[in-house]
């Protein structure tokens, strides 16, 4: 075996945005269905996907997350009507700005997920993940002031 | 800097088991801000809380987390519990280390180490809370009812009975619902109109209840407490006022009694005309014409109805009429429908008229119905002598044609219609073919073995592969008992499909509106499946019966009745408090761009112009203020803002980027 096999597996650091009326309940469902995802993704609570502010995902990519996803209800069932739309459009606007500094499309990830979508949260997490892993750690927006 | 307490619970083994707590404890004992850390078997408990409560006191905590299950659960109690401290309620955050950790990792390692992390994130914020007032909201005393079947019924009256005020919105011309189709009812065969046709007329009666038939919830706006509902009372072309309801325009039109519009009453099976009432005990009395099938409304002549009509009381100009009306709380009961069977050509359901849905059998069935009562098949109306009832018609199925659940009342209809069958017609041979036979419910199965013992029912396990038509008019149905593994071609004069039970399709728009949660199946998610099981997560919505999910009339009545006391419960409060997570601008940082405005879904942000000191610099700008009464806490503004002046209380940007860092370090 060499060396690099023996090398510890690539963990990637996730953070997930969820929406506390869909997504939030949907990770809560995904719990208490016991239905498993890997422990690299922490969710973030926020009132609405419409919440994300741009910069928390830059900040993120900053300090060395290697992928970042954002879980709101599905379109046209916002709890406040409308959230989800904006987060949508800025989303893919700031998205394909990412993609341009060279962090990958793969990455970054926006997912509608209801709260009776357990299985869902589960599943999505699960190939979020293996995406992320699949493209290694994030090196290129990590502010290397932070890393030392 | 905050003095924070971090409490880790155990949540006896459900936490413990996976989660090293006494090391989350030691590990988080050091960071910023934490005085101090402990353990306990179960939080939430009296004795938790009681913990709690000793350390605020004792180490003049600011601050509070709880490592425990989500937020979701036991925030409110915790919130609670530091009130009861004297510290304000909104510096307890919760980290949600049971759902979201213990529960779904296997790995204690990996998932003791997720658990310091959230803990941390948790801590890194409370360090950021401040102390937030709730504010009070008025409560407009009125309910609505969305859907006029016997949940909405049920509910409207329960409501009214307790002194409030309540409308029933319901888009079909007479309230009822799907129960006033039905023949008879299980597992006590008494007659379906004989137990609703009385609680229809209490309706109707009722001083406190208001009722909108042939109307549509066409928008709906505000929040719990004080919703604005636009309802769309859609035409009716007859003067309310002036009909007596005496049926002349119906049966003296000009096709006379028959019509040639497929009744949608009686499912297709027989005519009405385009002057109608669905049937004859409908509530309100009163007759509407179907302006897209009148000969009037589509080529200017023939006014028949209208000349015949001794009190003058169709009207062909009335128009659609919109009102806005002030609710406290919104109750759904949108009822169901069955799944369209173009899909399953297997029982050649479009293909022959002999093969027919349950609820075509109850309108045949029904002393009132297309045959005044008399079984007979729909081609050569001939008695049937022979008949298949087929069961899990697009119910249980594992692929995406069908629906996944149970509908859960067809076994009990099944057998009660068979048991009818044998009653009138003693000499008609009877099979199920069945999956499994599923009757949880008192006196559910006593029933069923009655039509298995005493009725002879023949009750085979088996799955029906396809439903053949023959051309001297019998049907084939080809099946595979399960049992002994056999092929079965089954000859019959009728097949009887138990078609699966949907959500009405109306119920997604509704949904919508009311920004009330919607499952795969287009059931409203309640807001916990079991101990809030008649409210929605959206404060304010209520549901009741079928649109909740599948249910029989006894479970549907007693839920319109737990919907109806939440109700009560919320009419009778004065105030409500509310959610003091609400945006807020930095008048520094704004410049009165416009931009959070516009995606308020609230309207709750408008411009002021201000005196501001910048710095020494004195002037007056054009500054965005926000109504907290009518701000909800979505904090879409915030990151619209291209200032950075909005920011969302209990959710800061501050805040939320702590928790980035903590998650990331």
């Amino acid at each position: 075996m060499s060396m690099n096999e023996e090398k510890k597996e690539f963990r990637p650091l996730i953070v997930a945005f969820c929406c506390n009326w869909c997504s939030y309940a949907g990770a809560d469902l995904a719990g208490s269905s016991r239905l498993s995802y890997p422990a690299d993704v922490k969710i973030i609570r926020v009132p609405c996907s419409g919440r994300v502010n741009p910069m928390f995902i830059l900040r993120a990519f900053e300090r060395g997350a290697d992928g970042v996803i954002i879980c709101g209800c599905h379109p046209g069932d916002c709890h406040y009507s409308t959230g989800n739309y904006y987060a949508r459009r800025r989303m893919a606007l700031l998205f394909s700005m990412l993609e341009y500094m060279g962090i990958e499309n793969g990455r970054t990830r926006v997912e509608w997920c209801s709260a009776a979508e357990g299985a869902k949260f589960s599943k999505t997490m699960n190939e979020f993940c293996e995406k992320v892993k699949s493209l290694g750690e994030n090196v290129r927006l990590g502010d290397l002031r932070c890393k030392n | 800097m905050q003095k924070i307490g971090v409490f880790v619970c155990h949540c006896g083994t459900n936490i413990a088991a996976t989660v090293d707590v006494k090391k989350v404890v030691e590990l988080v004992r050091y960071e910023p801000g934490v005085v101090f850390a402990d353990d306990y078997m179960y939080m939430c408990s009296e004795a938790g809380q009681e913990k709690i409560i000793e350390a605020i006191k004792e180490y003049g905590l600011t601050g509070l987390v709880i490592c425990s299950c989500s937020p979701r659960m036991h925030e409110k109690t915790f919130r609670a519990c530091a009130e009861k401290a004297g510290l304000n309620p909104y510096m307890v955050e919760v980290a949600n280390i049971r759902e979201q950790c213990s529960w779904i990792h296997k790995d204690k390692e990996e998932a003791t180490k997720k658990a310091v992390i959230l803990a941390r994130a948790a801590i890194a914020k409370v360090n950021l809370n401040t102390p937030l007032q709730e504010g009070e909201s008025p409560v407009t005393k009125r309910a609505l009812v969305i859907g006029g079947g016997i949940a909405g019924i049920q509910t409207a009256l329960d409501i009214a009975d307790a002194g409030y005020e309540v409308d029933i919105v319901e888009k079909e011309p007479s309230i009822g619902g799907r129960m006033s189709q039905f023949d008879k009812t299980f597992p006590t065969l008494d007659c379906a109109s004989c137990i609703l046709t009385p609680k229809m007329v209490e309706v109707n009666q009722h001083p406190n209840i208001t009722l909108y038939t042939y109307s549509e919830v066409e928008k709906v706006s505000g929040y719990v407490g004080n919703f604005d509902v636009d309802i769309r009372k859609k035409a009716r072309s007859v003067d309310f006022g002036k009909c007596t309801g005496c049926g002349e325009c119906q049966t003296k039109g000009p096709l006379g009694k028959i019509g040639n519009i497929p009744s949608e009453f009686d499912r297709g099976l027989k005519n009405r005309p385009a002057i109608y009432m669905p049937f004859a005990q409908a509530v309100p009395a009163v007759p509407v014409i179907d302006r897209e099938n009148c000969t009037y409304f589509k080529t200017g002549k023939c006014g028949v109805c209208a000349k015949i009509c001794p009190s003058k009381a169709v009207d062909y100009e009335q128009q659609d009429e919109i009102v806005t009306v002030k609710y406290g709380a919104i109750v759904v009961a949108t009822g169901f429908d069955i799944i369209n069977l173009d899909k399953y050509g297997e029982y050649a359901y479009n293909e022959c008229p002999d093969v027919i849905t349950s609820i075509e059998l109850e309108r045949l069935m029904n002393a009132a119905g297309p045959t005044g009562g008399h079984l007979e098949r729909m081609s050569d109306h001939k008695a049937p002598k022979e008949i298949v009832f087929i069961q899990c018609v697009g119910s249980r199925c594992d692929d995406d044609k069908g629906k996944p659940y149970c509908s859960k009342v067809c076994c009990m209809y099944t057998a009660k219609h068979a048991m009818l069958i044998k009653d009138h017609w003693p000499d008609t041979n009877i099979t199920v073919f069945y999956i499994d036979v599923r009757t949880p419910g008192k006196n559910f199965d006593e029933f069923y073995r009655r039509a298995v013992e005493q009725y002879h029912v023949n009750y085979i396990k088996g799955q029906v592969g396809k439903v053949k038509p023959q051309p001297d008019g019998s049907i084939i149905v080809q099946a595979a008992d399960l049992l002994d593994g056999k092929q079965i071609n089954k000859k019959c004069d009728m097949v009887v499909l138990a078609a699966a039970i949907e959500p009405n399709p109306g119920v997604r728009k509704i949904a919508t509106m009311l920004t009330a949660s919607i499952d795969n199946n287009n059931f409203l998610t309640e807001a916990h499946a079991k101990l809030r099981p008649v409210e929605s997560p959206t404060a304010g919505i209520f549901l009741s019966g079928m649109a909740q999910g599948p249910k029989d009339i006894p479970e549907t009545v007693s839920q319109a009745g737990a919907a109806a006391v939440k109700v009560v419960g919320l009419l009778a409060k004065d105030k409500l408090k509310t959610n003091p997570c609400t945006a807020q601008c930095d008048t520094l940082l704004c410049n009165g761009c416009s931009t959070c405005a516009n995606v308020c879904p609230y309207g709750a942000i408008t411009y002021e112009d201000v005196q501001v000191n910048d710095h020494g610099l004195r002037e007056t700008r054009r500054v965005a203020q926000v109504n907290v009464a009518l701000c909800q806490g979505c904090g879409a503004c915030t990151s619209a803002c291209p200032s950075g002046a909005m920011d969302l209380q209990g959710f800061s940007n501050r805040q939320i980027t702590t928790e980035v860092d903590a998650i990331c370090r």
